[in-house]
């Protein structure tokens, strides 16, 4: 079967986000970007689904800057087949995003889209989920483990109270959290390799697509700051400090 | 301007975190609906219709609503959501599964976890794991929202009467279905609402270590957390994770034990009235945002907290 993942360039997430001064966004010039850690975890899960014989191709899509191909690239170093990049140089919100996905899942037949659970850029938590309703598909998020049983996938999905475990018809779309794998880092012939394998680049009217913002962003503040506290000399101290000038105990 | 809230349930009961999306949306200053999709469900539609300021509770009482399931759900939702301006739910792992596929049924952009109303159109909320605030407004006809739980006080489950109405259930799509659950028991309260929460790190060393904290859990009747790096090291279970990608908690009181303060950790908890660090490491950020911080050796500290409660009357 095919599997489709969809990986998105942000901001490294080590880097410590800055608010631009003029309150239009967070500084995105000179910062360092790469594969939100999510989608990373989801290429991870379509090669090991490769290598266990149940995957054949792996096809990596990423929508946004030209520079997003580096980020197709590196799911190519990983071990994705191919690449198609959606080529658009304006911000693209999780509908829109999901409305591209759904085009291309219906030109390329996927029976499984492996989507990261969230972009640590905006925080939506959105695109999986709305993929698989555009797609008429049934969905298995912030799934930490998986298997499938011929047209049925078993997922495990991290849950407020613990874990559940649902059954999805294939096709399907998955999110990925964070205990499903852990990602391997590409080694140095593979990225070699990877430089030569294709990535197609359309538009979003090549799909039909209409990116433009619903959500219009007016104002980006920092979050209010903490004062700094103090420190206590012993146990005795806090105990005091919080039954005494804290009063929560 | 109506106001649709999908319930936070187990059929049995209302879940409190319903009460948070209904402070959400009187902030808009319309009249508000809940809807309950359950199977067997008159006892969380009876605690919906207790909550203040309901106008009228519409139940889906049919077997395909049973465990939440969101292709079910969510088709139900897009089907009723022409009667209403907003639809509204808290920010669970529930209505995470289920309020995109709303949105993408109705074409509208989902406005995610919102911290602040600032009209019926416009939004606050975080980004960047909480280290930026975005303000959007949307220009949907329908708003599809949902709420950070702790960015808004939970309203008042009792003294409202609303009315309750049968809503027709609209089928099982037959795209999933549910096999189980493996939920923690716990007799400690809820991680999300306890008004104390103390958390352990990487600093613990092992899983093993962690009933040192529960004892003082126990004493102050406090909810126990853990950050990632607890978590991904299989000291506990993913459900104890604080932090943006686990839960986001706003106690009173937020003890961090043998936790350095990455992030992803300070974004699920920062929110906390009073944060208290015990680290070792001076140097820890997670000093940075402690009201109280205490540089000690875990091992030594919290057994001496333990006692020192007991003899302050904290007997749990």
């Amino acid at each position: 079967m095919k599997v489709l993942v969809p990986v998105k360039r942000v901001i490294d997430y080590n880097v410590k986000v800055r608010v631009k001064a003029d309150q239009t966004g967070v500084e995105l010039a000179n910062v360092k970007m790469s594969m939100n850690p999510f989608d990373e975890i989801s290429v991870e899960q379509a090669i090991r689904l490769k290598e266990a014989g149940v995957a054949e191709e792996i096809i990596a899509v990423s929508i946004g800057v030209q520079q997003c191909q580096e980020t197709i690239r590196t799911a190519l170093a990983m071990g994705a087949d191919r690449g198609i990049h959606v080529l658009h140089d304006g911000d693209v919100e999780p509908l829109a995003v999901a409305k591209m996905l759904k085009e291309l899942a219906e030109k390329e037949g996927p029976s499984l889209i492996i989507v990261g659970k969230q972009a640590i850029d905006d925080d939506s938590n959105q695109t999986g989920q709305m993929l698989a309703a555009l797609l008429g598909w049934g969905q298995a998020t912030f799934v930490s483990e998986i298997q499938i049983e011929g047209e049925q996938l078993k997922a495990t999905r991290e849950v407020d109270g613990g874990l559940e475990t649902i059954s999805v018809k294939l096709p399907s779309v998955i999110t990925t959290d964070l205990r499903l794998n852990e990602p391997r880092y590409a080694s140095l012939p593979n990225i070699m390799k990877a430089k030569k394998k294709p990535i197609d680049q359309i538009s979003p009217a090549d799909l039909g697509v209409d990116p433009s913002i619903r959500l219009e962003i007016l104002k980006v503040a920092e979050p209010p700051q903490r004062e700094s506290g103090v420190k206590v000399e012993d146990v005795a101290d806090l105990v005091d400090k919080l039954r005494n000038t804290a009063k929560v105990i | 301007m109506t106001s649709l809230i999908l319930a936070e349930h187990d059929n049995s009961e209302l879940k409190p975190a319903t009460l948070n999306a209904v402070t959400a949306a009187r902030a808009l200053n319309g009249s508000i609906d809940i809807l309950v999709a359950g199977s067997n469900c008159k006892g969380a539609a009876e605690g919906a219709s207790k909550i203040e300021g309901v106008n009228k509770v519409l139940v889906a009482d049919s077997e395909e609503y049973a465990n939440a399931l969101a292709e079910n759900v969510a088709n139900l939702v897009s089907k009723i959501a022409d009667n209403y301006s907003h639809i509204l739910a808290t920010a669970t792992t529930s209505a995470k599964n289920i309020m995109p596929r709303v949105a993408a049924l109705r074409d509208v952009q989902q406005i995610s976890e919102i911290s602040e109303v600032i009209d019926t159109e416009t939004f606050v909320r975080p980004i960047y794991a909480g280290n930026a605030m975005a303000t959007v407004k949307s220009s949907d006809s329908l708003k599809v929202i949902t709420v950070r739980g702790t960015s808004f006080e939970a309203a008042e489950d009792n003294g409202g009467s609303a009315a309750i109405e049968q809503v027709e259930a609209s089928g099982d799509l037959g795209l999933s279905s549910y096999i189980g659950s493996e939920l923690s028991a716990s007799e400690r309260p809820d991680l999300t609402s306890a008004r104390i929460v103390i958390s352990g790190g990487r600093g613990m060393q092992s899983g093993e270590n962690f009933p040192i904290i529960e004892a003082v859990a126990d004493k102050l009747g406090a909810a126990v957390g853990a950050s990632r790096a607890a978590v991904d090291a299989g000291y506990v279970p993913n459900d104890y994770q604080v932090g943006q990608t686990g839960k986001v908690v706003a106690p009173d009181l937020y003890i961090a034990v043998g936790i350095s303060g990455a992030i992803q950790h300070l974004a699920g908890m920062k929110d906390s009235k009073v944060i208290v660090a015990i680290n070792k490491d001076e140097e820890a950020p997670i000093f940075q945002v402690a009201d109280f911080g205490l540089v000690a050796d875990l091992f030594k500290a919290v057994p001496e907290l333990d006692d020192e409660l007991q003899k302050n009357g904290f007997t749990g």
